[in-house]
């Protein structure tokens, strides 16, 4: 029985836009109306997913044509005419539930985590538009249309980072984001005219059709048009070089961080690149750099969350570190693993940073109550919390164990399936080989880090304080409850796809199959053989239990001391501390420069100089000089009027008269 | 005839234009502007002797805008000296640059 047509999928979009609509009013009207903002928040978004439920029941998964939903014309011009329409598909179908399920859980968190803050209405409105954005995104059945959502979850990224924007760090953090996806978009830009240019249209189903035609596979018009598409993706989702603004983004507050710095927006990219595969299948160059630079951040973002004190730092680099494996896996072919990672990170992150917010919580409660200044981010000021918090440390421990790629565990099926899928390819070109050793490399840093987070935060003696400490509490049932499900999540989604020598194997494999066998016809599959595969299981699992257990015998949380005592690091560890100075780096090569171009040259030259000085002053002289020449002439004399008139006449007469 | 009309037109226009060049009373000025339009008429009137009654109704045109100019003028040369209690172009002069 179906109870939604699929073609009503416009629907599942409208009604977080109503919920932004409701609550963006409430915010002017009624800001105190706790109980209200939250209902229409959570429940714009819980409807949103009751909808993409029914949408889900009544798609017909066996169709291999995508259901394309046309509301109108949005705009027609000579021969291009792009229509507002969604698509559904299956790759749609996996986002859209990931999306307003996730979504729903991080909303009904953000009830019990916002409950204090002034801004309650605007933060559920802001919350709802994003939502609403981001099923634009993944529906848009259009290059033009998914660039709606694109920018508008940007736009909605930089409100959320500034959220508290009266401290000057967060508005920084929030425009810091949004100029870093400008230079991705530009690439996004780039992309859609080389495409327009090349294949005459831009929706996905006529570009897909097309692009054999159109393109030379391997050429090098392919190759650019990958390259532009996938500068957008490092901005969107955080890939070197434009991975800096992810980790500065956890200003903003925790529920967001978790639904759009690690569960939707920031896999945008990895979305584009499984969507656009047939695409990036026929640019091998481009799809070895994908695979090449998602290697190369996983792994350089791994290293730099080893040393990193802030809790939420220590989740934003792993968050960067992840979305590297999900590149990784869309560059070397394997559509369907990237897609499935992006699921699996979706529970388990979302699950990391609200526990990690619910640590926040508890412990800024806690220094508030005292009035002490100390930072509630600080994982030199936890410790021990498993006591006071235990079923925030059970739900972040699943969740530590699944990302850290435990046997059993989601983290473990789909980081197994693309590292797998890379080793596949390595008898093509030994360069997958380094990329799988970065991977697995990775993989070793991934379980240590995590693995000290959770030591650093809940076990070992308590560090919080005398007279705080005893006020850390578990957080409301509010809060508990979504971690509690999203636990279940990461602890039951590798079940989806499970690896090829279990039964009942690679199901979302085969669900993805539609989408991801247009790009098959220029990447094949690569097969292990069964003992090669049982290997590489057997060699992710002892890594993921090297790094953890690494992390407990060598690191010893009782020696640590609180961050208003600790002495500065020194050596390899100062470097990494402080990010391998990427951002110095950024700053002095391109921010410092910038600014000084744009103050000296456009501001103090150009603008001040020759707009307001030639062009507005100028002018503005020209016209009082000629003013001034004229009124010489007007002497107030009636007399000296008639005899220039006169005169004048007669001139004219003489002329005009032979 | 039509030579004399003429001369006798161009004499008049050129005491109006000498007039209006050296007299300093707004009234006699304005006079001196009406003998102008007279001339100017007298020369409509000949010359449409010769090349039909066009020049004719030209004159009567000229002769109701005088008569407006007239009406204006007189109320405004006495609202003027109304205030200045002279009429001496030369002391009218406050539109100058």
């Amino acid at each position: 029985m179906t109870v939604v047509a699929v073609e009503s999928i416009w629907l599942v979009v409208l009604v977080p836009f109503l919920g932004f609509l409701a609550n963006g009013a409430l915010s002017f009207t009624r800001p105190t109306a706790t109980r209200l903002i939250g209902g229409v928040g959570v429940g714009a978004t819980a409807l949103s997913f009751l909808l993409t439920l029914g949408v889900v029941a009544a798609f017909d998964p066996a169709g291999h044509e995508p259901v394309v939903v046309t509301l109108w014309t949005w705009m027609g011009v000579g021969r291009l005419s792009v229509d507002l329409a969604f698509q559904v598909d299956q790759l749609a179908i996996v986002m859209l539930l990931v999306v307003t399920g996730v979504g729903t859980l991080i909303h009904i968190f953000s009830v019990g985590y916002m409950r204090e803050d002034p801004g309650y209405a605007r933060y559920f409105a802001y919350l709802n538009l994003f939502v609403g954005f981001m099923l634009i995104l993944v529906l848009g059945a259009s290059f033009p249309v998914m660039f709606v959502g694109w920018e508008g979850v940007g736009l909605c990224s930089y409100l959320l980072i500034g959220f508290w924007f009266s401290d000057k760090a967060n508005a920084d953090a929030g425009k810091k984001a949004f100029l870093m996806n400008r230079i991705g978009d530009f690439g996004f830009l780039v992309a859609m005219f080389l495409i327009y240019q090349a294949t005459g249209s831009l929706s996905f189903v006529r570009v897909f059709e097309a692009a054999p035609q159109a393109f030379v596979a391997g050429g090098r018009l392919i190759t650019l048009v990958t390259l532009a598409l996938f500068l957008g993706c490092t901005g969107k989702s955080a890939q070197i070089p434009l991975y800096t603004w992810l980790p500065d983004a956890m200003a903003g507050p925790t529920p967001v961080s978790a639904l759009i710095h690690a569960a939707t927006m920031v896999t945008a990219g990895v979305y584009l690149v499984a969507r656009t595969n047939v695409l990036f299948a026929m640019a091998p160059v481009s799809s070895f750099v994908v695979a090449g630079i998602g290697a190369a951040t996983a792994l350089f973002a791994a290293t730099i969350a080893l040393k990193q004190w802030d809790i939420k730092k220590v989740l934003a680099y792993s968050t960067v570190s992840q979305l590297g494996y999900m590149f990784l896996g869309v560059g070397v072919g394997a559509y369907a693993a990237g897609v499935f990672h992006l699921v699996t990170h979706a529970f388990f992150k979302a699950l990391l940073f609200l526990g990690a917010g619910s640590v926040i919580h508890a412990l800024h409660h806690a220094y508030h109550h005292t009035d002490a200044a100390a930072d509630p981010q600080d994982l030199r000021n936890m410790g021990g919390l498993r006591r006071a918090m235990p079923w925030t440390a059970a739900v972040m421990w699943i969740a530590t164990l699944a990302i850290a790629g435990i046997p059993g565990f989601s983290g473990f099926f789909s980081k197994d399936e693309i590292l797998a899928s890379t080793f596949a390819r390595g008898h093509e070109a030994g360069a997958f080989y380094v990329l799988w050793g970065a991977g697995a490399l990775a993989a070793l840093l991934t379980a240590f880090y995590m693995t000290r987070m959770m030591l650093y935060a809940f076990h070992g003696p308590n560090r919080t304080g005398e007279a705080e400490g005893a006020r850390v509490h578990e957080a409301p049932w509010v809060m508990t409850g979504p971690l509690v499900v999203l636990a279940l999540g990461s602890l039951t989604a590798g079940a989806l796809n499970l690896p090829a020598i279990l039964p009942g194997a690679g199901w979302l494999h085969h669900w993805l199959e539609p989408v991801t066998e247009l790009g098959a016809q220029y990447v094949p599959e690569a097969h292990l053989a069964a003992a090669t595969e049982w290997t590489l299981l057997a060699f992710a699992t002892l890594i993921a239990l090297a790094g953890i257990v690494g992390a407990v015998v060598f690191l010893k949380p009782a020696r640590l001391v609180r961050a208003a005592d600790a002495v500065p690091e020194v050596g390899l560890q100062r470097l990494l501390l402080r990010k391998w100075y990427v951002d110095e780096l950024y700053d002095a090569t391109v921010v410092r420069p910038l600014v000084w171009l744009s103050d000296r040259v456009f501001w103090r030259f150009v603008d001040q100089g020759v707009i307001d000085g030639a062009g507005v002053n100028g002018s503005a002289s020209i016209a009082r000089a000629v003013g001034w020449i004229g009124a010489r002439f007007q002497t107030g004399q009636l007399g000296t009027y008639v005899f220039v008139f006169v005169i004048g006449a007669w001139l004219i007469l003489r002329a005009v008269v032979r | 005839m039509l030579t004399e009309s003429l001369v006798v037109s161009a004499i008049l226009f050129g005491i109006g234009v000498f007039g209006v060049l050296v007299r300093r009373n707004a009234i006699v000025i304005f006079m001196c502007i009406e003998v102008m339009l007279n001339a100017v008429n007298l020369s409509f009137v000949a010359l449409a002797q010769q090349l039909g009654r066009d020049g004719q109704v030209v004159v009567f045109f000229v002769m109701a805008v005088a008569a407006a100019e007239a009406a204006v003028g007189l109320a405004i040369m006495i609202a003027i000296y109304r205030h200045r209690a002279s009429v001496n172009v030369n002391q009218i002069n406050l539109l100058k640059g």
